[in-house]
This record gives structure tokens, C-alpha cells and sequence, in this order.
């Protein structure tokens, strides 16, 4: 199991090398791990993984209802939603399937909803329902006033974006994936059939290159001579409101998209939060992932339409993330074999739904360009810790409990985490590298309070295993 | 697997001041079985981890962390059973709660819970503070707790948001830890603590106060970089510093009273109370800054001692009050505590005002009756006000809400 930080990078060659470690490099990573006798490599510029868009979005497993149909999109957001749907069920990823309902808050908006039922079956999606403002009341009592009735879409789920991210890497590396962190690659040089790259750490020799490296997969196109796409970052601010707030909706409340937009919804998180968000801001700096008080504040007006009572619930955190747009309404996925180079690019905002799709799609072009990928294999299945508000946590496990104290002994009281979660959250295959990524693999630090009990505590827990 | 389950007199959960000065009078009292419970490592609450003085009496002056020890030794020697590392989680019925700790999940029943569960300050994202997200922001409490509990490192140059009392310990405790404060921001036009402890950062650390200013964004990726100010009158400016503290703004730490539909004053968002401190639910108590948050951890332990004698009351099978009717407050007033009224209630009230005025005139009314007139010296927001108790024997219990009103210049 390699997972390296630094020093200089490994000097043979490898078969393989996926650049980015954000849920699609991830994924795609783990797919190659099928492949007993592929050399395989994932080099991200960061320190951990999962920590650029795929940390930072709604978190949504969509059906791909509203797709553009027949586009590349659609059909790999309409599989990978089945397969992560079974992925997380075997792995303790937490899912729940509450569905969704669009809601037509105007005429123009209640006209669109048969349009999207229909274009819902082109999608071969055909689950959807048509509601009357009396039963989506009845459905959401704490709707605003005003709303003219909804599409329903049971099969909407909402999934740990983490959680996801984390056991691809897991998976990958069980199975002999190098993981290569804090090695951005900066340049890419293409000669006698082998790639070289250039990156922090030095260089990394492979004799085909997979790009997925999100925000700036356009810039590592154009070190191989590309300039099919640019990517725009758009930008999505979120408020994320406290669990004593999450009784207030039982559906993820989705806009009714229209001229003007896509517009805010209002979703349950698998933590037990409610999300309110995100804004779309077409940007060009790719590190603008900050919040701004025009942002929140259109956040807060939407919100108090859609959910009045909302607004009188506590914060719990604000944050944002980049979409990777670029000139095309789908996926950019390029396979170019004169280069032994496939583009996964553009990757917006669905790459979490059909990051399992999108990794098959990725091996089988790998594949058609020559790879010899040779026999597959099962993959061991991997479980990681379900950070699921209806999963039961550790301590509320009398057994586990009992067996291990340190699952009794709480340390983040606002979520519940446990000092043995964070333990073997540090003692993991793929462990964390700062407060963030711990937070993400156990939630610790991310609730109500944001520190203010638990932390230094748990700060000195990090501290004290010499991350 | 099922619980076990415990059977006490008196559950106490929270072993910050409130519940442990409760606990040591129930005990001594002859209660034979008070339990009280704290998720935290140690008993104490707050006190623990304000290493500064302000704390005990004039003629007993005492550090947090020493008022912390003197307050859990009386509990324990009075008889009570403090049980720490213990976390309340839920209700398991009208007076029981379920618990875990490293020695297992459990039950445990009562005949009267005292919920003393404190309060925490809003943490940055709760004051919708736009921005990057970056390492170095704080709150006092985690900041004290890094610095004085666990003696870990802080930044270099910090920015304290805020500049009442609160605000003033964390300026200090920025100091203790070795860093330089670069200023002080309060959106306030003056500081909301006492003008001795206002002059001396000013004046012996020389650490500027910018009033009328409110901290618009934070900056940075990875590491705080600085923080943007504007000033009411729209000047902007960027102070460079490397650790941000967000101050004050204290909400009650309230999830087990609304787990429990316990009804919730809007003012103070803590459990809505009567003078003896019974929440909406019978057998059910609240005390300390769960009620008014903050206060001084002097006004807890009172709380305490005075909740302590309504459980015995109620133990001793005294009737549940008599009829309370809601005492509400309107703006600029925040919120009272307790904020339901019996005629006949003793004890004073605190309040905070979200507006300074000098010489403001406190008035308190029921259907257009006025019950009590009173003037005050001056209402400074983030600082107590009191109200006296003398007129709630003129509260007809059968009338409508009483209103207090705040006029002044
Ligand atoms: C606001 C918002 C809401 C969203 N909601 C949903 C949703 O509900 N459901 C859903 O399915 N999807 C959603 N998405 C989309 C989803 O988050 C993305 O499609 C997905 O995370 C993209 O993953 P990725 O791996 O392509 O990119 P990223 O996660 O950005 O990963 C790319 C990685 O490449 C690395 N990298 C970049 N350049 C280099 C280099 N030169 N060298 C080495 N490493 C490099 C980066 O550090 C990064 O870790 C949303 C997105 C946003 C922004
Ligand atoms: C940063 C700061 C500085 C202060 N400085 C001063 C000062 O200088 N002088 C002064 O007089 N006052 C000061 N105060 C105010 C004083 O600390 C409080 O008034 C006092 O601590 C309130 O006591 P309490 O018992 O109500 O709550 P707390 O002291 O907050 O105690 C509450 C306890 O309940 C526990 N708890 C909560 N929920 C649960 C649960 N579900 N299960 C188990 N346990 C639980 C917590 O762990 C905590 O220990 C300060 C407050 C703060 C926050």
C-alpha cells in the first residue's frame, strides 16, 4: 500500500497515471486497480485527496432526469447513479433516498414542469409525478406560501461526497495504486511512446496519461497541444444550516430550472443539515472559492421564500465550490490516441453522481487505444465509517461500546465523534493530513460549534499522533 | 442489546457552575441520589479554561480554574456523584435521558432533571462572515482552551472581534500565549466593558480599538492573511494578522431542551422559565447561561443554588406553580431571564439591550396596566441590566403577557 507525500517520485514507468485525485481521478483509479497487472499511478497536487470541487458541492446522487438528452452526461449520470447507489450500500457510504420535488413557484415555472416529466422519459427516467399544491403541502408543511405544485422524483438521493471520494482511494491503493500527493504536475513532455511529467516532487515517467485534474484540465491539455475547451470556474456558495433544522424538509427541493437560471434549492444533508444553495457566478480566478456578502445574501432571500422557518434556524457553516464549465453543455471526455492521453474534462456539475460511470466510460477508451489492460479481478470490498445522521455512530453502539471505551468517549460533542473514530481515522490507509481532512473522514470539528468545545481537543489528538 | 438503566433523584446534566452549585445544595439538603454529568473530561465548565481572575467574591478573589475546583469539590463532598466524560444524548421518556461514556451506553431515570448545559458563541460562519476559510479563526472559547488547557500555539498577530468583557479575556489570552493583538473591531461606537479594563489595552498594551467597525471579510488560502474592516462611514481597510477571535454573541447550547419540546423563549433561545426556574415541562429545571447566555459565573451559581430549591419543593410534592404568564421584551431589548412571571417572584431579572442609551427608563406592563417604572443609569449592549422583583405581585396570573419596555436617549 504506497501513498507518498514526498521526496522524489518513483523512477521506472509506470502503465498508467491519473492526474487529479478529485472523486473522478479517484474513480478512475480504482477502476485500473481491477487490473492486477497495470502499474498504476495518481498524482495530485494537493495533500490529500478529494480536496478540490469534489469536497465542496451539494452532494446530490441525481437520476440525470434533466439532462440534456442523448448527451454523454446523461447516459453516464443515469448509470453511475446505479452503480454508486450499490457501491455505497457495500461500502458504508451514506446515502438516503429521500427524492425530490421541483417546485413551480410561478406560472412560467408550473408550464415547464410537464416539459420536464417528458424530457424526464427521454432520459429513460419515467418515475416522475405531477403534484397539486395540496399534496405538496401535505408532503412539506413548512413550504412558503404561494408555490402552484411540483414534479415529484422519487428517485433523487442525497449521498457523502466524502465518504465516496475517500473509499475509491482506499480501494486503489489497497488493491496497488501509487498515490502520489503534493505533486502538482506542471508540465507534460510526450516523446518515444512515454509520457513525462514534471512536478514538484520531480519527474514521473508513463506510457499513458489520463487527465482528470478538474479546474485545470485545460491547462494540462494545452501542455499536450489541445485547445478544445477552456474551463470557466462557476462558482456555488452554500449555507449550510444547523441539524436542529432538519425536521423543517423531507424531500430535496429543487428549482424549477428556467430562462433565467438554475436557481437555489433546499436539500437535506445524509449529516442530519440542510443545505441552502448554491449560487452560479462565472468567474476566472480557480481559487475564488470564497464566500461573499452578496452571495449569502441572495442565498438567505431565496431561502426565506422557500422555507421561511429556515431562516430562524443557526448556521452551521458556509462554503463554496467550482464548477468546472467550459463552451459545451457536457462532458469533454477525449480520448487521443497518438498520445496514449484521455481528457476527462468538464466534468461540472454531476461528476460526483457518475464518477463510477465515468471511470468505465475513461478505461474502456484506454482500452480501445491499445492498453492491454489484462485479466481483472474483484476488487476487495472496502467499509469505510458511515457518517450517516440514520446510520447509528459508534456510540450509539452498546456493543462496540462495550468492546472498545474509545468509541464511548466523545470528543466533537455537536456530532458525536468518538476519540476511536479519530484514531483510526488517523491509523487509515489514506489518512489525513490536516483538521480538514479529518473532518471529512469523521466529521469531527464540523458541527454546530466549529471548535469552540472540541477544538483544541481535537487538534491535540492530531497533533499528538504526529500527523 | 438493551441499556441498563440507573435510577437517581436528581440528574443533573452539566458540571459548569449552574449544575455543580445545584448538585452541592441538593445533596447537602439530604438528597440521597444526585447525579450530575458533564461530556467534558473534567468538571468545571467555562471556569476551566478562563485562567484569568474575575471569578469567586470581592473578599474571595479566585481564577476561573480555581472557582472550577472549589465548586466541585463542595458537589462531591456534599454527596453528589459527578460522573465526567458522560455525554446526555437524548430523552428517553419525560424524565429520563439516555447517556454514553467509555463505560457504556445507559438509561438513567429520574424524579427531576436540572438541564445546566451553558452556552457557546457563535462561531464565524454563524455571523455569516464572507470570505476565504482559512486555519486561525477562533472563538474565546476554543481559543482559551488551545492556549490555557492545552498550551498549544496560536498565530502570531491576532484580530479580536468584539470589545466587551468577553473580548477583553481573549485579548489577554492572545497576550498570554505570546502573540500581539492587532486590534480590537466592534461594530459598537464604544467598548461594552468597564473603562479601566477598556484603558489599559488601550493605553498599557496599546492595542487599538476600532468602534463603529465591522469585519466584512476574511482573507487568505491555507493560513489566515488578514481581515477586511469597513468602517461605518464606508472607509475599508485590510489589517494583515494571522488568527481572528470571534467574541461574544453567546447562543445557549439548547439541542437537548429542544430535543425535549421543552418550550423555547425567542428572546434568549434558551428553555422559556418561571422565577424558580421550571421550564414548560414538569419535573424539568434549567439553570445558568442555558437561560441567559452569557452572564457571570457568579449569576450561574446562583441559578443553581436557587434552582436547587425548586427541585426540593417539587421532590417534597409541592403543587407545580401556580400560573405564569409569558414576560416578553421588546426592541431594543434582546431578552429577559426569566421570562415567565408568577406574582410573588423574588428574584431579579437580567437583561441585555441591543442599543446604548443614557439614563433609559425600564417600564413593565400588562394589559396596559403599568406595573413598575424604573430608571437606570445607563444600557450598554453585551452588558447586564437588572430588574428588580418587587412588582410581580401586581402580575394577575389570569391577565395577558407582561411587556417590558426599554425608553431612553
Ligand atoms: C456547487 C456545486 C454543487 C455540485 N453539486 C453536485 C451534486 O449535487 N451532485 C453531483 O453529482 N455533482 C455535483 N457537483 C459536481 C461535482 O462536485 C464535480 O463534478 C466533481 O467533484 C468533479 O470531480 P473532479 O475529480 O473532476 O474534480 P476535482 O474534485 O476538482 O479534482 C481535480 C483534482 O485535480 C487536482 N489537480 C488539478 N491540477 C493538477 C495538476 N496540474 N497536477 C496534479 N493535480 C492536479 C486538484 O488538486 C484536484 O484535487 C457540484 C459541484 C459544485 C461546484
Ligand atoms: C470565554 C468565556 C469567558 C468568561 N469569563 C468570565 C469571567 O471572567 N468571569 C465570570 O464571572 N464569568 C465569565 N464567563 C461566564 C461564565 O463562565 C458562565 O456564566 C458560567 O460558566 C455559566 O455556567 P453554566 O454552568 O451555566 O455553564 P457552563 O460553564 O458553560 O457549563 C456547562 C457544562 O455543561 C456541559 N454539557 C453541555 N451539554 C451537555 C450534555 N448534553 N451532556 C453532558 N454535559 C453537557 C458542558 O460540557 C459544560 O461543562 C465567561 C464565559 C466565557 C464563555
Amino acid at each position: 500500500m504506497t501513498v507518498t507525500l514526498n521526496g522524489p517520485l518513483p523512477s521506472g514507468s509506470y502503465d498508467v497515471a491519473v492526474v487529479g485525485a478529485g472523486v473522478v481521478g479517484c474513480a478512475i483509479a480504482r477502476e485500473l486497480a481491477r487490473r492486477p497487472r497495470l502499474r498504476v499511478a495518481l498524482v495530485e497536487a494537493q495533500d490529500d485527496v478529494g480536496q478540490g470541487t469534489s469536497k465542496a458541492n451539494t452532494a446530490i446522487l441525481h437520476t440525470g432526469f434533466d439532462a440534456v438528452p442523448g448527451s454523454l452526461e446523461a447516459r453516464l449520470v443515469r448509470e453511475g447513479a446505479r452503480r454508486l447507489a450499490a457501491y455505497a450500500g457495500e461500502s458504508g457510504i451514506a446515502v438516503e433516498p429521500v427524492g425530490a420535488l421541483l417546485v413551480a413557484w410561478d406560472e412560467e415555472q408550473r408550464a415547464a414542469l410537464p416539459h420536464l416529466a417528458e424530457k424526464a422519459v427521454r432520459n429513460e427516467y419515467r418515475a416522475t409525478r405531477l403534484i397539486e399544491p395540496a399534496e405538496l403541502y401535505e408532503r412539506e408543511p413548512h413550504l412558503g406560501p404561494g408555490a402552484l405544485g411540483a414534479l415529484h422524483v422519487p428517485g433523487e438521493s442525497i449521498v457523502c461526497p466524502w465518504t465516496t471520494t475517500l473509499a475509491y482511494a482506499t480501494q486503489a491503493v489497497r488493491h496497488g495504486v501509487d498515490l502520489h500527493l503534493n505533486s502538482p504536475v506542471s508540465d507534460v513532455n510526450w516523446h518515444d511512446g512515454e509520457h513525462v511529467l514534471s512536478t514538484a516532487r520531480g519527474t514521473l515517467r508513463t506510457r499513458r496519461l489520463v487527465n482528470a485534474a478538474g479546474l485545470h484540465a485545460d491547462t494540462l491539455d494545452r501542455h499536450l497541444g489541445h485547445r478544445d475547451f477552456t474551463v470557466t470556474p462557476r462558482r456555488g456558495q452554500l449555507i449550510v444550516f444547523d441539524k436542529l433544522a432538519r425536521d423543517l424538509v423531507h424531500h430535496i427541493l429543487l428549482p424549477v430550472p428556467t430562462a433565467r437560471g438554475k436557481g437555489v434549492l433546499v436539500t437535506p444533508t445524509v449529516y442530519g443539515n440542510l443545505l441552502l444553495g448554491p449560487t452560479a457566478e462565472d468567474l476566472d480566478d480557480k481559487r475564488a472559492t470564497g464566500s461573499t456578502a452578496e452571495g449569502l445574501a441572495l442565498l438567505r432571500e431565496s431561502g426565506a421564500r422557500i422555507l421561511p422557518a429556515l431562516l430562524d434556524e443557526e448556521v452551521t457553516a458556509v462554503y463554496a465550490g467550482l464548477r468546472a464549465a467550459t463552451e459545451q453543455d457536457d462532458y469533454r471526455i477525449t480520448a487521443h490516441p497518438e498520445q496514449a492521453y484521455v481528457t476527462v474534462g468538464g466534468i461540472r456539475s454531476t461528476g460526483l453522481t457518475a464518477s463510477l460511470a465515468i471511470a468505465s466510460h475513461v478505461t474502456a477508451l484506454l482500452a480501445d487505444m491499445g492498453l492491454d489492460p489484462g485479466p481483472a479481478r474483484d476488487l476487495e470490498p472496502v467499509r469505510m465509517p458511515n457518517l450517516g445522521e440514520t446510520h447509528p455512530r459508534p456510540h450509539r453502539n452498546a456493543r462496540r461500546v462495550a468492546a472498545d471505551p474509545e468509541y464511548g468517549s466523545l470528543v466533537c460533542h455537536c456530532e458525536g465523534v468518538s476519540r476511536g473514530e479519530i484514531r483510526d481515522a488517523l491509523a487509515s490507509t489514506v489518512p489525513p493530513r490536516n483538521l480538514d481532512g479529518l473532518r471529512r473522514r469523521t466529521r469531527a470539528r464540523a458541527g454546530r460549534c466549529q471548535g469552540f468545545y472540541c477544538g483544541a481537543a481535537v487538534r491535540e489528538l492530531f497533533e499528538g499522533a504526529g500527523a | 442489546m438493551t441499556r441498563p438503566t440507573r435510577e437517581v433523584d436528581v440528574l443533573v446534566v452539566g458540571a459548569g457552575p449552574a449544575g455543580l452549585a445545584a448538585a452541592a445544595r441538593l445533596a447537602a439538603a439530604g438528597i440521597a441520589r444526585v447525579d450530575v454529568l458533564d461530556r467534558e473530561q473534567h468538571a468545571g465548565g467555562v471556569p476551566r479554561h478562563c485562567r484569568h481572575g474575575g471569578f469567586g467574591t470581592w473578599t474571595h478573589p479566585l481564577t476561573g480554574p480555581a472557582y472550577a475546583r472549589l465548586l466541585h469539590t463542595a458537589a462531591v463532598r456534599a454527596g453528589a456523584v459527578v460522573r465526567t466524560g458522560t455525554t446526555a444524548l437524548d430523552w428517553a421518556g419525560p424524565l429520563a435521558l439516555d447517556t454514553v461514556g467509555p463505560q457504556g451506553l445507559e438509561t438513567v431515570r429520574a424524579r427531576a432533571v436540572v438541564l445546566a448545559t451553558g452556552a457557546r458563541e457563535r462561531p464565524r460562519a454563524a455571523r455569516l462572515v464572507p470570505g476565504t476559510r482559512p486555519d486561525g479563526v477562533y472563538t474565546t472559547g476554543e481559543l482559551q482552551q488551545a492556549v490555557h488547557l492545552y498550551g498549544q500555539r496560536i498565530g502570531t498577530r491576532a484580530v479580536v472581534v468584539g470589545a466587551e468583557s468577553v473580548s477583553y479575556a481573549a485579548a489577554d489570552t492572545v497576550r498570554a500565549a505570546g502573540a500581539q493583538v492587532v486590534a480590537m473591531v466592534t461594530e459598537l461606537p464604544v467598548s461594552q466593558t468597564t473603562a479601566v479594563r477598556a484603558h489599559d489595552a488601550r493605553l498599557r498594551h496599546r492595542v487599538p480599538l476600532l468602534t463603529d467597525t465591522t469585519v466584512t471579510e476574511l482573507l487568505g488560502h491555507g493560513r489566515l492573511s488578514g481581515v477586511r474592516v469597513r468602517h461605518r462611514d464606508g472607509r475599508s481597510v485590510q489589517l494583515a494578522c494571522d488568527t481572528v477571535v470571534f467574541t461574544g454573541d453567546f447562543v445557549p447550547d439548547h439541542e437537548l431542551a429542544r430535543r425535549g419540546r421543552l418550550e423555547l423563549d425567542p428572546g434568549t433561545r434558551g428553555p422559556a422559565v418561571d422565577g424558580a426556574l421550571h421550564t414548560s415541562r414538569p419535573g424539568v429545571f434549567a439553570a445558568g447561561s442555558l437561560l441567559h447566555p452569557v452572564e457571570s459565573a457568579a449569576t450561574a451559581t446562583r441559578d443553581g443554588v436557587r434552582v436547587a430549591a425548586a427541585v426540593l419543593e417539587s421532590l417534597a410534592g409541592a403543587e407545580r406553580p401556580r400560573h405564569t404568564v409569558p414576560l416578553l421584551v421588546e426592541p431594543p431589548l434582546r431578552w429577559i431571564a426569566p421570562n415567565r412571571v408568577a406574582p410573588g417572584d423574588g428574584h431579579p431579572y437580567v437583561l441585555r439591550t441591543s442599543a446604548l442609551s443614557k439614563r433609559p427608563v425600564l417600564q413593565v406592563v400588562q394589559d396596559g396596566r403599568v406595573l413598575h417604572e424604573e430608571r437606570l443609569r445607563a444600557a450598554v449592549p453585551n452588558r447586564t441590566l437588572t430588574l428588580t422583583a418587587g412588582w410581580t405581585r401586581l402580575v394577575d396570573p389570569a391577565g395577558g403577557p407582561v411587556r417590558v419596555t426599554l425608553t431612553g436617549r
